[in-house]
């Protein structure tokens, strides 16, 4: 029978009770603020300075974007005049002259509605099949997921780039931002749609969708409510980065000549033309790559931040 | 007197996190002598790995000594380079790792990795006799045919054989001292016990001195002579292991030993008598005793008379198509013509290891998997091809609880919608009175009202488990599904989470089926039990018939895998 | 083995397909004349017309069409170039350019991203580290045209250390420019992938067993840590071919390195429409191809996927 009196033997050591005070057992937490994966996501976002920079970065572009005459005066197709054809800076021409004697500067101004215009409608391409075609084949299962799997996986094959510069060519008479967008979305969505499934397949499994089902929640409830929002952080992180690629994509058929037409400005338009001149007026080149490289730089890190931000298991190893 | 091998003294370990330093090991002091075995008991975050760790500068992440020494046969190891800990881990001081699925190298096979062992401490040298030791190290380890396997991958290996390589490796140096972190808690009961035979014995043979790190107390006494007690990051408790479970002094050795299920499921059994006989005078922490709780639950069950079948199952079966790649698949049948009952207001525990099929089976009752053939019968009517509203009505009859508490609830929900989520999936009540439910929920599981707003990821694994409970009785169910609903818990967590539901099943008149892995759970639970193996019952009965007189050579090596044979214990 | 790579090159056929008709459909299901489409403002000569509407079968139904695409495919006829020479015999001539250049790329991007990536990895947190991340954030954030143009600038016009166009032959020393161009978004890549994968794996449970075993950081960081991280970077590699293959494009067009990118470049710019689709064919099927032995190798470096049943 345990005697609390009974003296402990030599080898016996025993913490005296005042240096080693009993807790209550599984008490609850009281303090502290509510917090799940969004909320701590926030409260880390708000402390990385990479964030700002980023965020700032982005709502100045979609300000140029939306407001481009904030920010220039000179209109950026009239006074083009050849005499000032690849001139250095000069006054109210901050940036110098392209070769046909236009304003650098405000053709860069110019320029970034289409870049981001094209990030946006692809985005929302991406984001729309990636989650239609990864949800229904991850949480579906069996023929579905072959179906729209085997679907994704053709897709994929294509690096989508050069399925955008053959959709481009066939198009050749009627380029516009809308169709650029679909040419580039059309093919880049698989990624997305990968991502969401195996997230998806990885969720389903948990226990709190069988608590759901045997409560008796409807299947696509399940979906809708408790396995998406919870396979949905990686699929954002991917989409604000596939956004940066669109960017880049644009950029890159206007420049091969397949992207938007010379009429519409656009920075990949003008560095495509820029070239020939590289040896003359480096500037006329490298002020809008520059403004390219910005943006894009500024969607990455984005993401890249965000990513940390979501994932508990990099935040536990910073 | 000789020095002791190894002696820890006022050893302080923190950790660097976002909120400053947390220590972890608060002056802990320790002594072993050449030879002997020790065991660290503690629940999880008591520092019991975290010493262990310390011992060979093996700390996880930023954790970093932060004072007091470690002499290991003179040496102060907190002062040495990490060259010559490199020397010493592996040749002098053995360690085998808890998991065993992820202790191994996937990417490598076995043979690699043991003879990597083999080379870096310099037992053999040359190809040849690295080899030969490998060989050696695996059959002494208890892998008969270690030639074969030697070119085989980990993945390739069961759980059991991953646990004897990685035992095989620690001691390939033949080491003064080995650290076994909770070397086989990953693995089925019955293969436990075998594993840890075989360790004994090695150790024993060789000499060898072992710190044994575990949460289970039975475990600790009945392997090693000496214990160390620890709790939040300091040793209560320390001295020989008979006179700690006789005579725990600190409170919170008294409260483990009164809550540890082995323990208590050993003492009942010490006494020989049915539960409702037991004169059971608690320790001062009363509503943790298992045994107390038992008793009393034995007692109430024996007062009401017989009250018909909550749950019949009858000749069930459930065949699986195991697709093999390529097309192909075979059947696999997991559950095999199984009958069991269930009375209303009992508890009826479904045992059996990793594989039997007693998941399977709770999964058809609550009618997430259909039954291949056989008939479930509850409260007089067959599920069997239940479809819509009549699914719906059964479904608020019947609501299960799951072992992951991590897992059960979902992550972006708050408290207060998880548990009022079947009120509104039902349409019971409006919002006022959903609200209304949810805080009578919170106190029968005894919250406070303060988590509604919470979310899961606030709260421990024990408040957790809480809620998946206030979830399943949202709905006033007549019977609850518990699969391994304690079995994740602490001790001293799962002893309340057992009294919760004593209590509840007392008050609510609920019907439990309580299936599980441990039968030292079942003991104190449990009214009768059915046994699994591969998918068939192969003994059921009362429970204290099973304990008292178990039929089947399964049951008997169950029974006998639960820790703590042969330690005298009183009631 | 043999029977992984057997499903896995079963596997494959139905993408083959299913690509080849997806180009197919892209071009010749259009409303309208297809071969004028192609052309755009252009008006092609009738005889090369005529020519194409043989090669292609447009009087034929559309499916029938596909199959006399898909035969051509097989036999290794891919049609016939703006100029009238045949796209097999423009590949044998270019094609020898081209691997040249990836691989210095590839062995660049290689040896390099991963090498940083695991310094990088390994004292995470420390100066080179961030000097990395930062580096090659800037680079991922670079369209390839910005990188090329900024190399070709700077070190070539500029700094004149490199030829900035390949001269005749495109012997070796005149690639390494382009080349580094062409890596430099997978280096990046690499390089972060590489890292996170080291980090990741460093904190495993068996690391720490090997530390346990009595092994030296010397021993581990290769042969336990750098050996499993290298799983995901490989995979990586199969999708990086299709940056590579746009990126040959810009970067051939730009430094003017005789090999199929550029070619397929000159065939845009001029809007040589049915020239293009060929050699998109081809780049997709080389894609493809690539795919499946990235897919054989990631069975040599993971045991777990070569012996799955």
């Amino acid at each position: 029978m345990p005697n609390s009196t009974q003296k402990p033997s030599p080898g016996h050591f025993v913490a005296p009770l005042e240096e080693t005070p009993l807790v209550a057992i599984d008490s609850v937490k009281t303090d502290g603020k509510p917090s799940n994966l969004w909320i701590d996501a926030w409260r880390d976002l708000r402390g990385r300075p990479m964030f700002w920079i980023s965020s700032v970065i982005i709502l100045l572009v979609v300000v140029v974007a939306l407001f481009p005459g904030l920010f220039t005066q000179t209109a950026p197709n009239d006074n083009c005049e050849l005499s000032n054809s690849n001139a250095g800076p000069s006054e109210g021409h901050i940036l110098g002259f392209t070769r046909q004697g236009c304003d650098v500067f405000a053709r860069i101004i110019y320029g970034t509605s289409t870049s981001l215009s094209v990030g946006i409608i692809v985005t929302v391409l991406v984001f729309t099949l990636g989650i239609l075609f990864g949800a229904f084949a991850g949480f579906y299962g069996g023929w579905i997921d072959a179906v729209l799997s085997r679907a994704g996986d053709i897709f994929f094959s294509i690096p989508y780039i050069l399925a955008a510069v053959v959709i481009m060519s066939v198009f050749s008479s009627n380029r516009n931002v809308w169709v650029i967008s679909l040419a580039i979305g059309i093919f880049a969505w698989p990624a997305t749609a990968r991502v969401l499934r195996s997230e998806i397949l990885r969720v389903k499994n948990a226990d709190y969708v069988t608590a759901a089902t045997a409560i008796g929640v409807k299947r696509f409830n399940i979906l809708w409510k408790h396995v998406l929002p919870n396979s949905i952080a990686p699929v954002i992180v991917i989409t604000t980065i596939s956004l940066a690629s669109a960017i880049v994509a644009e950029a890159t058929l206007s420049f091969l000549g397949v992207g938007l037409p010379s009429s519409v400005m656009s920075w990949g338009n003008d560095i495509g033309q820029a070239q020939t001149t590289l040896r003359q007026a480096p500037q006329v080149l490298i002020y809008p790559s520059l403004a390219l490289s910005l943006t894009v730089l500024a969607f990455i890190m984005l993401g890249e931040t965000v990513r940390d931000a979501l994932d508990p298991k990099a935040r536990a190893l910073r | 007197m000789t020095e002791p091998l190894l002696q820890i003294k006022n050893l302080d370990v923190s950790f660097r996190t976002q909120d400053g330093e947390v220590k972890a090991v608060r002056s802990a002091n320790l002594t072993l002598n050449a030879g002997q075995t020790l065991a660290i008991v503690g629940e999880s975050g008591s520092g019991k790995s975290t010493t262990a760790s310390a011992i060979i500068n093996l700390l996880p992440g930023s954790g970093k000594i932060t004072g007091g020494e470690i002499f290991f046969d003179g040496v102060d190891l907190t002062k040495v380079s990490e060259k010559k800990m490199e020397d010493i881990r592996g040749s002098q001081i053995g360690f085998v790792p808890q998991d065993p699925m992820s202790n191994l190298n996937p990417v490598w096979n076995i043979g690699f990795q043991v003879e990597e062992a083999v080379r870096a401490n310099g037992i053999a040298k040359g190809r040849k006799d690295v080899k030969k030791r490998a060989i050696e190290v695996l059959k002494e380890a208890g892998l008969s045919d270690a030639e074969r396997r030697l070119k085989q991958y980990p993945h390739q290996f069961s759980g059991g054989m991953r646990q004897r390589v990685l035992i095989g490796m620690g001691l390939a140096a033949n080491p003064k001292l080995l650290i076994a972190d909770e070397p086989t808690s990953a693995l089925d009961v019955t293969v436990q016990r075998v594993i840890l035979d075989h360790l004994e014995t090695l150790t024993r043979d060789s000499n060898t001195a072992v710190i044994f790190i575990t949460h289970d107390l039975g475990l600790a006494a009945e392997r090693a002579e000496q214990l160390v007690v620890m709790y939040k990051g300091q040793v209560v408790e320390s001295g020989p292991s008979v006179e700690i479970l006789q005579n725990p002094l600190h409170p919170y050795t008294q409260r483990l030993v009164a809550a540890a299920p082995s323990l208590a499921s050993r003492r009942i059994q010490a006494t020989g008598a049915d539960l409702v006989d037991i004169e059971h005078r608690p320790e001062a922490d009363s509503n943790l005793d298992l045994i107390a709780q038992a008793a009393s639950r034995a007692e109430a069950q024996k007062a009401e008379g017989h009250r018909g079948n909550a749950i019949v199952v009858d000749d069930v079966t459930k065949v699986f198509k195991i697709r093999q790649g390529s097309g192909r698949s075979i059947d696999f049948t997991a559950v095999d013509k199984v009958s069991f009952t269930v009375e209303r207001g009992t508890t009826t525990a479904l045992v059996g290891e990793s594989g039997s099929g007693k998941s399977t089976v709770a999964k058809m009752l609550l009618k997430l998997e259909e039954a291949t053939s056989g008939n479930i019968v509850i409260d007089g009517d067959t599920i069997n091809g239940l479809k819509g509203r009549e699914l719906l009505a059964l479904r608020r009859r019947m609501q299960p609880v799951f072992q992951d508490p991590y897992g059960s609830l979902n992550p972006l929900q708050s408290i207060g919608n998880i548990i009022s989520e079947p009120l509104r999936v039902h349409k019971v009540g409006d919002r006022k009175t959903q609200r209304a439910r949810v805080k009578e929920l919170l106190d029968q599981v005894s919250l406070p009202q303060m988590v509604v707003s919470r979310y899961p990821n606030e709260l421990s694994g024990g408040q957790r488990q809480r809620i998946a409970i206030a979830r399943a009785l949202a709905l006033k169910p007549d019977i609850v599904i518990l699969d391994e609903a304690v079995s994740a818990l602490d001790v001293l967590v799962q002893a309340q989470i057992l009294q919760l539901l004593a209590e509840l099943q007392e008050e609510l008149k609920l019907t439990y089926l309580f299936i599980t892995h441990d039968l030292a759970v079942v003991r104190v639970i449990a009214d009768n039990v059915a046994v699994m193996q591969s998918g068939k019952i192969v003994e059921a009965a009362t429970t204290d018939e099973v304990f008292e007189n178990p039929q089947q050579e399964y049951t008997k090596a169950l029974l006998e895998a639960i820790p703590g044979a042969g330690i005298q214990l009183g009631i | 083995m043999a029977r992984y790579i057997l499903f896995r090159l079963l596997q494959a056929i139905p993408v083959l397909l299913g690509t080849t008709f997806l180009i197919y459909f892209m071009v010749f299901a259009m409303p309208g004349d297809p071969l004028l489409a192609l052309f755009g403002d252009k008006t092609p000569n009738p005889a090369l017309l005529e020519q194409l509407r043989e090669q292609y079968h447009l009087n034929e139904p559309f499916f029938v069409q596909y199959l006399y695409y898909l035969g051509g495919i097989f036999r290794f006829d891919f049609g016939v170039s703006y100029s009238g020479q045949p796209v097999t015999e423009i590949l044998a001539q270019t094609f020898p350019v081209t691997i040249r250049l990836a691989i210095l790329a590839l062995l660049f991007e290689m040896i390099a991203g991963i090498l940083i990536g695991l310094v990088s990895g390994i004292r995470k947190g420390g100066i080179f580290d961030a000097s990395a991340l930062v580096v090659s954030l800037i680079l991922i954030s670079l369209p390839i045209f910005v990188t090329a143009f900024l190399g070709q600038y700077f070190l070539g016009i500029a700094l004149g250390w490199f030829r900035p166009t390949v001269g005749a032959g495109a012997p070796i020393q005149d690639l390494i420019l382009p080349a580094l161009v062409l890596a430099s978004i997978s280096f990046a890549q690499i390089v972060r992938l590489t890292r996170s994968s080291v980090i990741e794996t460093k904190n495993l449970d068996f690391v720490r067993t090997a530390y346990s075993k009595g092994l030296s950081s010397k021993r581990i960081v290769p042969v336990h840590i750098l050996r499993n991280s290298l799983i995901p970077v490989v995979t990586y590699l199969g999708t990086d071919f299709g940056v590579l293959l746009v990126g040959a494009t810009v970067t051939e067009g730009i430094f003017n390195v005789p090999g199929v990118g550029r070619t397929l470049y000159q065939a845009i710019l001029k809007g040589e429409g049915p020239t293009v689709v060929s050699f998109v064919t081809v780049m997709v099927l080389i894609y493809l191809v690539v795919n499946l032995l990235v897919d054989l190798l990631y069975a040599v470096l993971d045991p777990r996927i070569r012996y799955a049943k």
